[in-house]
């Protein structure tokens, strides 16, 4: 009997707000190291903490997001433990009384199928700072500017079955944060943290004993440590050992994983309500004034995609599957006035280009306002779709918008049809032993014979004669 | 609920503090006189009472989303005990 | 006229310095002179900032002159050293913060000195203010002026011992279970402790956050509500402190308490008290009945459970709150730590004295995994009894008045290997705290030559009401101007 995978994930979604959790320090990266780190932030004897209106603003509206109750009283905790990037001795955490309840989130399957991933709770809590070990000789550095930044973690109940299913759950929860505006989602900065529990089992069977991987920052990374972990875990399992609950640390570069066990000794975070700070009140007006301001959330744009520009489910939840991807894609079909054109071009060339390179969609050298006037020439007859591939590439290189390219390479289509008259003229003169052939052909030859002539006068335009222009012409003057 | 020399250890531990073997027995008589006095909580009838974390029934005032911190890195390295290139300096953690 | 100086009250003193009897660099050398003459022998200050307090009173003075005065403009104040004072030790009487400059200052002392407060230095005080007796301070015991053999009291023991000798005028303190009230009943001073909330906590050294509360001491009733116009107000930089509007607590200090209603709980006159203790307080009631108010029994049933929930919530809380002195950004780090845990729990062990970590060990315990419920859990629970009790008895009276503590100053060493016996010192005030309520202590006579000290115990943000109570009793009496012979001279 086949082993069947249980997969949990817990995720710190840093909040894009202008200033920490507790304190007014700056929130951004690639400062100098503690130069964003407020009394507060250091732990300073004697200093206090002030909640940020705006990070509790949006960890209820991505409550409001996944349908979940939203705790008109939530409570901050502290987590105590020692550690040098943890300033206070503990972090300021929620537990009992999370600001966000049980709530569910729906994902599509590869195979088109839908389920349904319950979130346990979402919580507000500030980020450790950072340990530092290069350049300190064989000493640590602490840079605790990143103390502070305030994150909702978000913790789901056990109901992912694979790896492709956890991926597909962490790619839409990052189309709803980014959605909804709480969060830059920028993977390569640790916008979005994974931990990953995983355990196996033979179906009918109670729960596998779990491990956590902590800290993954990118779907891939997490979709290959889930596939290790699972197959380590059977090789134990069939092995005739036994898991061990434990941390444990994937490392991306070598794909291989290891223990934390050091970590983990006795942990007991001895967690009981913060006394420097009181309950934190979310009232009815405060919940409508959020629902007032939702913005579209990726279910809701996937159906507009389907109705307004009359997309395929899976194109529509594809293009909305991510706010950068359906932003440019919207902009590329207004601009170009084809939302079909512009959905196979976002999905096709661009996507496959921005994969080769590792790109992302808002790093794309060729914007949505150039892809639409691409697709407003290809559909205005200007070029053809094979030149259309031509103009993108020199577009790609930065050669300029579209319509400059076109006018400087004089790839414009031949459109004027005395010019390709005279062209097919030529080449019915200059041809004429496979213009006898192509007569004395039955209708389906001709169809495969026409080809020869439409070989010949796109040679002879380099490529710029309208195709149906040309065999409409063509079957005409052969006729 | 007495504590003995190994749970002092194991609490000390917790909180990061270092207890001599030879003070162990000597500071256990104590803590346990303190929870034995303390134990007097058990004779009150808490049934259906919410606990009580904070004396006055406020909720949190929220501050302004804004930046109001000056850069203090030099005030706190300064009375730091070991820093180095803007950084406060422990030895080595292993992760 | 100078040697008289310091047998003035800040009132007292704020006219003379108006009328241009003396000025306030005079009223500061004075005191300074006073502190470097007998504070050898007392101990009550950690640290004496002559210079800045010399700068301060030049700017007073200048101030007088230009007619810019504010409530305490060039009154010699001295700060608990709990307080942290940008560019001046703030050690909180312990070696771990022996070396500590704090980089900024705490809001009380900042709105003390916007109102021209001249700060005189920082007083000793029990160990994180951990202590009923101030022998738990790195820097020595304080000693009493009215018995150099015995405690001053604690936490605040520095600043009721220094007021008690007239080294200082007017000083600050903090009230964890007690930390002002009984050190000013074991001192011959009056001292508030004001509602939770009323005055920030921004810079104070947090003991156990949802108890602690900073209040004026002083020689008078008077004096404090003119410290406490100064230093209540709402703070934005902490989250506990009330928005609500601050009273005039001058304008209200003559109020007529005729009709007031006393309560006298009948938990704070045990069968076990001290008769003389006993006594004194019931004195100090019948005197305010002379001058018309009413007194009423009453019963808190839950009070006597005070100590024992005081003594889960409040190391539970500091047991959190002292983590962050673990030798990696400031205070105390151990020589050569040969790795991270060897510098913590070094770092820990040298900078704490024994009866912090006594109580953070308390904390930790009560918090840890399955003896939540049983401490913490249940003295919260117990701890909602207690307010429950003290909200019944206000429904019926406006005050209520029992001892501060149940005996006089005794002998340094006496309880010092037993702590539960020093935990009772402050019997009386521990609910008080726990409930998050006002209360004052006032002088009410002398058992032995030792003085002793009533509490007045208001409602939610009532100190106007408390400090009016004590006003009339103070000027109807004498006790509280009885000063120690002391250095040889009255």
């Amino acid at each position: 009997m086949s082993w069947e995978v249980v997969i949990g994930l817990e995720i710190h979604v840093q909040l894009n707000t202008v200033s920490k959790l507790f304190s007014g320090s700056k929130l951004s990266t690639g400062a100098e190291p503690n130069t964003q780190a407020s009394l507060v932030d250091l732990g300073m004897p004697g200093t206090l903490p002030v909640v940020n209106k705006e990070a509790v603003r949006k960890a209820a509206l991505f409550g409001l997001a996944i349908n979940a109750d939203i705790c008109r009283h939530s409570v901050f905790e502290r987590k105590n433990y020692f550690y040098p990037d943890l300033p206070k001795g503990y972090q300021t955490t929620q537990l009992a009384e999370p600001i966000v309840g049980a709530g569910e989130v729906e994902i599509q399957l590869e195979n088109g199928e839908k389920k349904t991933v319950r979130i346990h709770h979402a919580h507000l809590e500030e980020d450790a700072g950072k340990s530092l070990h290069e350049d300190f000789h064989g000493m640590t550095g602490i840079d605790l500017n990143r103390a502070g930044t305030p994150l909702i973690e978000v913790v789901t109940e056990p109901d992912m079955s694979n790896a492709e299913e956890a991926v597909a759950f962490a790619r839409k929860l990052h189309a709803i944060v980014t959605s909804i505006g709480i969060c830059d989602g920028d993977m390569s900065q640790g916008n979005m943290r994974f931990d990953v529990n995983v355990s196996i089992r033979k179906p009918g069977e109670p729960l596998g004993t779990r491990t956590e991987t902590k800290n993954l920052n990118s779907f891939r990374f997490m979709e290959r440590a889930i596939k290790l972990e699972v197959e380590r875990q059977i090789d134990v399992l069939e092995d005739g050992g036994e898991i061990v609950q434990e941390t444990r640390l994937y490392n991306g570069d070598t794909h291989t994983a290891r223990s934390m066990r050091s970590k983990e000794d006795a942990n007991d975070y001895r967690y009981f309500p913060c006394p420097d700070l009181l309950p934190v009140a979310i009232t009815d007006a405060d919940l409508e004034a959020l629902k007032a301001a939702m913005p579209e959330l990726p279910n809701a744009r996937k159906a507009r995609f389907m109705d307004d520009y009359q997309l395929s489910e899976y194109d529509a939840d594809l293009l909305s599957g991510s706010i950068a991807t359906a932003t440019f894609f919207e902009g590329a079909a207004k601009a170009g006035g084809d939302a079909k054109l512009a959905a196979n071009w976002v999905m096709g060339e661009l996507a496959a280009r921005l994969n080769a390179e590792d790109k992302d969609i808002s790093d794309s050298p060729v914007s949505a306002e150039q892809l639409g006037q691409l697709i407003a020439r290809l559909k205005d007859g200007t070029i053809s779709s094979k030149i259309a591939k031509q103009v993108f590439e020199a577009c790609w290189a930065g050669e300029g918008d579209p319509d400059t390219i076109i006018e400087a390479k004089g790839l414009k289509q031949m459109s004027d049809s005395g010019e390709l008259e005279k062209i097919v003229d030529d080449i019915i003169a200059n041809n004429a032993p496979q213009v006898e052939d192509y007569r004395n052909s039955d209708d389906a030859k001709k169809k495969k014979k026409i080809g020869f002539f439409v070989g010949q006068a796109m040679k002879a335009t380099q490529g710029k004669a309208n195709p149906q222009q040309l065999n409409q012409l063509l079957r005409e003057k052969l006729q | 609920m007495a504590i003995d020399s190994k749970v002092v250890a194991q609490v000390a531990h917790l909180a990061r503090l270092k207890v001599d073997e030879a003070d162990s027995a000597a500071l256990s008589d104590r803590l346990n006189d303190i929870l034995a006095m303390v134990d007097q909580l058990q004779q009150a009838d808490v049934t259906d009472v919410a606990p009580m974390a904070h004396p006055l029934d406020v909720t949190q005032p929220l501050r302004e989303d804004e930046v109001s911190e000056p850069n203090v890195r030099d005030k706190a390295l300064d009375i730091a005990p070991a820093a180095e290139d803007g950084c406060f300096l422990v030895p080595r953690v292993i992760e | 006229m100078s040697n008289a100086m310091h047998n003035k009250t800040l009132t007292e003193l704020k006219a003379g310095l108006a009328a241009g009897d003396f000025s306030s660099r005079e009223l500061t050398e004075h005191f300074l002179a006073r502190i470097q003459q007998h504070d050898s022998e007392l101990n009550s200050f950690i640290t004496v900032t002559a210079e800045q307090a010399l700068s301060q009173a030049d700017a007073a003075d200048q101030a007088i002159a230009a007619g810019n005065t504010g409530l305490l403009t060039g009154l010699p104040i001295a700060h608990k050293d709990i307080f942290c004072t940008e560019g001046v030790r703030t050690s909180c009487g312990s070696k771990m913060l022996d070396s500590f400059i704090a980089p900024y200052t705490a809001t009380v002392v900042e709105k003390m000195a916007a109102e021209g407060a001249v700060m005189l230095g920082k007083t000793n005080m029990d160990e994180f203010a951990m202590g009923s007796s101030n022998e738990t301070s790195y820097y020595g015991p304080v000693k009493n002026p009215w018995d150099l053999e015995r405690v001053p009291g604690g936490s605040s023991g520095g600043a009721a011992a220094c007021l008690g000798a007239r080294l200082a005028p007017g000083a600050t303190g903090t009230d964890t279970g007690g930390s002002i009230r009984q050190p000013a009943a074991l001192n011959n001073i009056t001292g508030l402790k004001p509602t939770y909330g009323r005055v920030s906590r921004w810079g104070m050294i947090a003991f156990a956050s949802s108890l602690d509360q900073a209040g004026p001491m002083a020689q008078s009733s008077e004096d404090c509500a003119l410290m406490l116009q100064a230093m209540a107000g709402h703070d934005h930089r902490d989250s506990t402190s009330l928005n609500e509007k601050v009273d005039d607590y001058l304008g209200a200090l003559n109020n007529d308490i005729r009709g007031l209603t006393i309560g006298i709980p009948e938990e704070f006159f045990p069968d076990t008290l001290d008769g003389a203790i006993a006594d004194n307080s019931r004195d100090a009631i019948r005197e305010l009945e002379k001058l018309g108010a009413k007194v009423v029994s009453v019963s808190l049933p839950s009070v006597k459970l005070s100590v024992p929930a005081y003594y889960v919530i409040a190391p539970a809380e500091a047991s959190s709150n002292l983590s962050r002195f673990d030798g990696v950004r400031f205070g105390h780090r151990c020589d050569d730590p040969k790795d991270l845990e060897d510098l913590y729990k070094r770092s820990r062990s040298e900078g704490f004295g024994d009866e912090v970590k006594r109580r953070i060990l308390v904390g930790a315990y009560a918090l840890s995994a399955g003896y939540y419920d049983a401490y913490y859990r249940r003295a919260q629970q117990v701890r909602r009894l207690i307010r429950d009790d003290f909200a019944r008895a206000f429904e019926k009276v406006d005050v209520l008045m029992g001892p501060t503590a149940p005996e006089t100053a005794f002998k340094l060493g006496a309880k010092k290997d037993d702590p539960v016996s020093m935990y009772m010192a402050d019997v009386f005030t521990i609910g008080v705290n726990l409930a998050g309520l006002p209360a004052l202590s006032m002088p009410t006579g002398f058992i032995n030559g030792l003085p002793t000290g009533t509490q007045i115990i208001g409602n939610y943000f009532r100190e106007g009401q408390i400090l009016n109570v004590a006003h009339k009793y103070q000027q109807a009496t004498d006790w509280h101007k009885q000063a120690p012979v002391f250095g040889g001279e009255q």
